[in-house]
């Protein structure tokens, strides 16, 4: 106990020990007691209900494809993502901007997104070309839902006003006018598709 | 105009906020009385709060403190599949439960795994949340004791670190980091215990909705410029900045006290003034910064953005490219590292800019603590080029520079350089490493490759923590390399501070005389602004000549 490094290595441990307590338990503890009680919607995950099923997070995004990846006609297509909307992970593809392998992709995805909707390729926007940061962006631009809707009330023999509509509804502007980008999110159209009918 | 706007937005919130914020810091640190925690703190801890520790006993106190909490958090991890709320995660290889406990400890916050796949809740609430506190207030404690030196009377001693460590965690980082949890909570962050939710998706499919107390840990790694992700996408994945208001307000929260801190200085000094031109020239710094990574973002040049027609690979689409930029600036130039898009499909300009950032050290405003000592250090080095220039004896706030201030504050600024260029040396040149790196860790070669290496080494050299994330980092090299630049990153410039600091306080301030260099005018502003650029452009421009220029032009 005399020698002074031997001391501060005592009192540093009981520091830690100490704070771990306060901080990685009383800490935590608080913050999920005020999350659990007063806010129990957004701490459990602000999940989407559809028949009484959860179906979703409001924040999360999903794919709305075959076993096989091909995109399901009668529903409304998510962005591109590295991790194919499994969020178990998450994660972007972190492709340079010279990389072949992103520059073909996208190619690629502008092809295969022209014929799927039967649209001139260069009125493609570009967050339908590119996957997003985490994987789990849960939001496409108005232009690229618009794209959407015909294939989409070709698919459900509705009418194109309706699906307009239904994306009308539900687009997100910016926070107080500048925050952010007006977009809409994918699984909230979907469920709205499936309650049309 | 929407940039501007949201950048305003930031700056109004900042200039609001730096002065309550400042001058609460400066009670908190010099005030006498202790809390009524605080004192059964210290009792329990066997601290004589009213003792205070000479240069050498602070900086021991500190080595002893950071390499035992490493100890700590490399136990938890290796006890994970004992603790509850692991959802049967195994424990990590000891090399990077090692690089993790390094990071975490230092402030880096560089994570060379995926979080959800590697680290369960406790491991992760107990070891890498409760660091994320104290490494913070650990960097916080040195630049007060700097400050405490620059005071004009002459002392002894610098303070005591366990009440410096104590004060900073308890009056500032936690009430803070409560209140923003909170506010983050509202916005849709999750914060619970719940294992993973299978679900079954509309279309039939599953998915699997993670869970974890991540409000908790988000709102700490924000206030104390860590940066670690409770999810591998971090600030972009919905459950930590669930929308465009609540990734502004990350990016306020990570600056607000590296931006209050000069106030806390000036408090500390007695001039108040001397802070204003400190934060100045950390605002220009930062704010041409982010107009240049902006409109390289905008203006989308290279290959896939022309392809895509807009840089919008790796960005999220609610937060916009904008919003991107601005958060992509601001963790590069704190020493936050939290990331809301993924640098490594940034432009190529874009990308360098927050490579560059890093590069100048931190300073602008730099990491909770590291980046106003780092500024002090730059304006003793730029008082003495002055010096030379117009052929005065340096002094600082009345404080001699003789030759050992010198060389302490010298030593401290080529630290993280020389770690860059060693480890970018030694694993490009030595045969079984480059294999390794070329092999194993690198996603793309050529230019954009060799970026991913100088990222990872400059985030880590510096206690950044970002990524150019394609790069593997999880192999026995470069956990083990970057463990050592964050380790020597961090604790050489906080011994070395410390020692300067105790040769400055053993100085009594001389009278401001005719020929005495004023520090407090936009003048000395601009000499710091050029000190600091030119000492980094000279260091780094060969490798970011090699990397992002290469690639962009």
């Amino acid at each position: 106990m005399r020698h002074p490094l031997l001391r501060q290595s005592l009192t540093a441990l009981r520091v830690l020990l100490i704070m771990t307590l306060v901080l990685g338990i009383g800490y935590t503890a608080a913050v999920l007691a005020v999350g659990q009680v007063l806010l129990p919607s957004q701490a459990n995950g602000s999940l989407l209900t559809h028949d009484g099923e959860v179906v979703g997070s409001a924040l999360i995004g999903q794919s709305f494809t075959d076993d096989d990846g091909e995109a399901l006609e009668q529903w409304f297509q998510s962005r591109p993502s590295a991790v194919g909307y499994d969020a178990a992970g998450s994660g972007g593809s972190n492709l340079g901007p010279e990389s072949d392998e992103l520059v073909a992709a996208i190619d690629e995805r502008r092809a295969s997104i022209a014929t799927r909707e039967g649209v001139d390729p260069a009125s493609i926007p570009a967050d339908a070309l590119t996957a997003s940061a985490s994987g789990l962006d849960p939001h496409i631009s108005p232009a690229y839902a618009a794209l959407q809707a015909p294939r989409i009330a070709d698919a459900r023999g509705l009418e194109l006003s309706a699906v307009q509509a239904l994306i009308d509804r539900l687009i997100e502007g910016r926070t107080l006018g500048y925050i952010g980008e007006p977009r809409v999110s994918v699984l909230a159209l979907n469920i709205a598709l499936a309650e049309l009918q | 105009m929407l940039f501007a706007a949201q950048l305003g937005t930031i700056a109004l919130a900042l200039a609001i906020i730096h002065r309550p914020l400042g001058h609460a810091m400066a009670l908190a640190y010099t005030s006498r009385r202790h809390l009524r925690l605080e004192r059964w703190l210290y009792r329990a801890t066997g601290v004589d709060p009213d003792a205070e520790q000479s240069a050498g006993a602070y900086a021991r106190s500190v080595i002893v403190f950071s390499l035992i909490g490493i100890v700590l958090v490399v136990a938890i991890q290796l006890a994970q599949p004992a603790l509850p709320w692991s959802n049967g995660l195994a424990a990590p290889r000891l090399d990077l439960a090692l690089n993790t406990a390094i990071s975490f400890v230092t402030n880096t916050n560089w994570q060379s795994y995926s979080p959800e796949l590697t680290l369960g809740y406790t491991a992760q609430a107990l070891g890498l949340a409760v660091q994320n506190f104290l490494s913070a207030a650990v960097g916080l404690a040195v630049a007060v004791a700097l400050f405490r030196a620059l005071a004009p009377a002459a002392r002894e001693t610098l303070g005591s670190f366990w009440v410096d460590l104590t004060r900073g965690t308890l009056r500032i980082l936690l009430p803070l980091s409560f209140a923003a949890a909170v506010v983050l909570l509202i916005g849709g962050v999750v914060q619970n215990l719940s294992a993973p939710l299978e679900l079954t998706t509309l279309t039939g499919g599953t998915q699997s909705i993670p869970g974890g107390p991540v409000a908790s840990q988000e709102a700490i790694k924000l206030i104390g410029t860590n940066g670690g992700g409770f999810f591998n996408a971090n600030s972009s994945h919905p459950f930590e900045n669930p929308s465009a208001a609540t990734s502004l307000l990350q990016i306020v929260l990570f600056l607000a006290i590296p931006f209050s801190l000069p106030r806390t200085f000036g408090e500390i000094v007695g001039q108040p003034r001397q802070g204003r031109a400190i934060v100045g020239a950390m605002a220009i710094m930062a704010t041409v910064s982010v107009v240049l990574m902006t409109a390289a973002e905008l203006a989308a040049p290279g290959s896939a953005p022309a392809a895509a027609g807009a840089a919008l690979e790796g960005k999220e689409l609610r937060f916009g490219i904008p919003g991107s930029t601005l958060y992509a600036s601001a963790t590069t130039l704190t020493s936050t590292g939290s990331v809301n898009s993924m640098h490594s499909s940034y432009t190529a300009f874009g990308g360098g800019m927050a490579m560059l950032n890093m590069m100048l050290g931190e300073v602008a405003p730099g990491g909770v603590g590291s980046g106003m000592y780092g500024m002090l250090l730059l304006a003793i080095i730029a008082v003495f080029l002055a010096g030379l220039m117009i052929g005065r004896t340096p002094e600082y706030l009345g404080k001699q520079l003789g030759p050992r201030e010198m060389g302490l504050a010298s030593a401290a600024v080529i630290v993280s350089p020389a770690l860059v260029l060693i480890g970018m040396a030694l694993s490009l040149a030595v045969a079984g490493l480059r294999e390794s790196v070329i092999g194993e860790s690198l996603l793309s070669d050529g230019a954009h490759g060799f970026s991913e290496l100088l990222y990872a080494f400059t985030s880590a050299a510096n206690n950044n923590g970002s990524a150019f994330a394609g790069l593997t980092a999880n192999t026995l090299w470069l956990n083990l390399a970057l463990g050592v630049a964050m380790l020597i990153g961090r604790l050489a410039p906080i011994v070395l501070v410390l020692m300067l600091a105790g040769s400055l306080a053993a100085r009594r301030a001389l009278p401001e005389t005719s020929g005495t260099l004023p520090t407090h005018t936009p003048l000395f502003t601009g000499l710091l602004i050029g000190t600091t650029l030119i000492i980094s452009a000279l260091t780094y421009a060969p490798a970011l000549a090699l990397g992002p220029l290469a690639e962009g032009l």
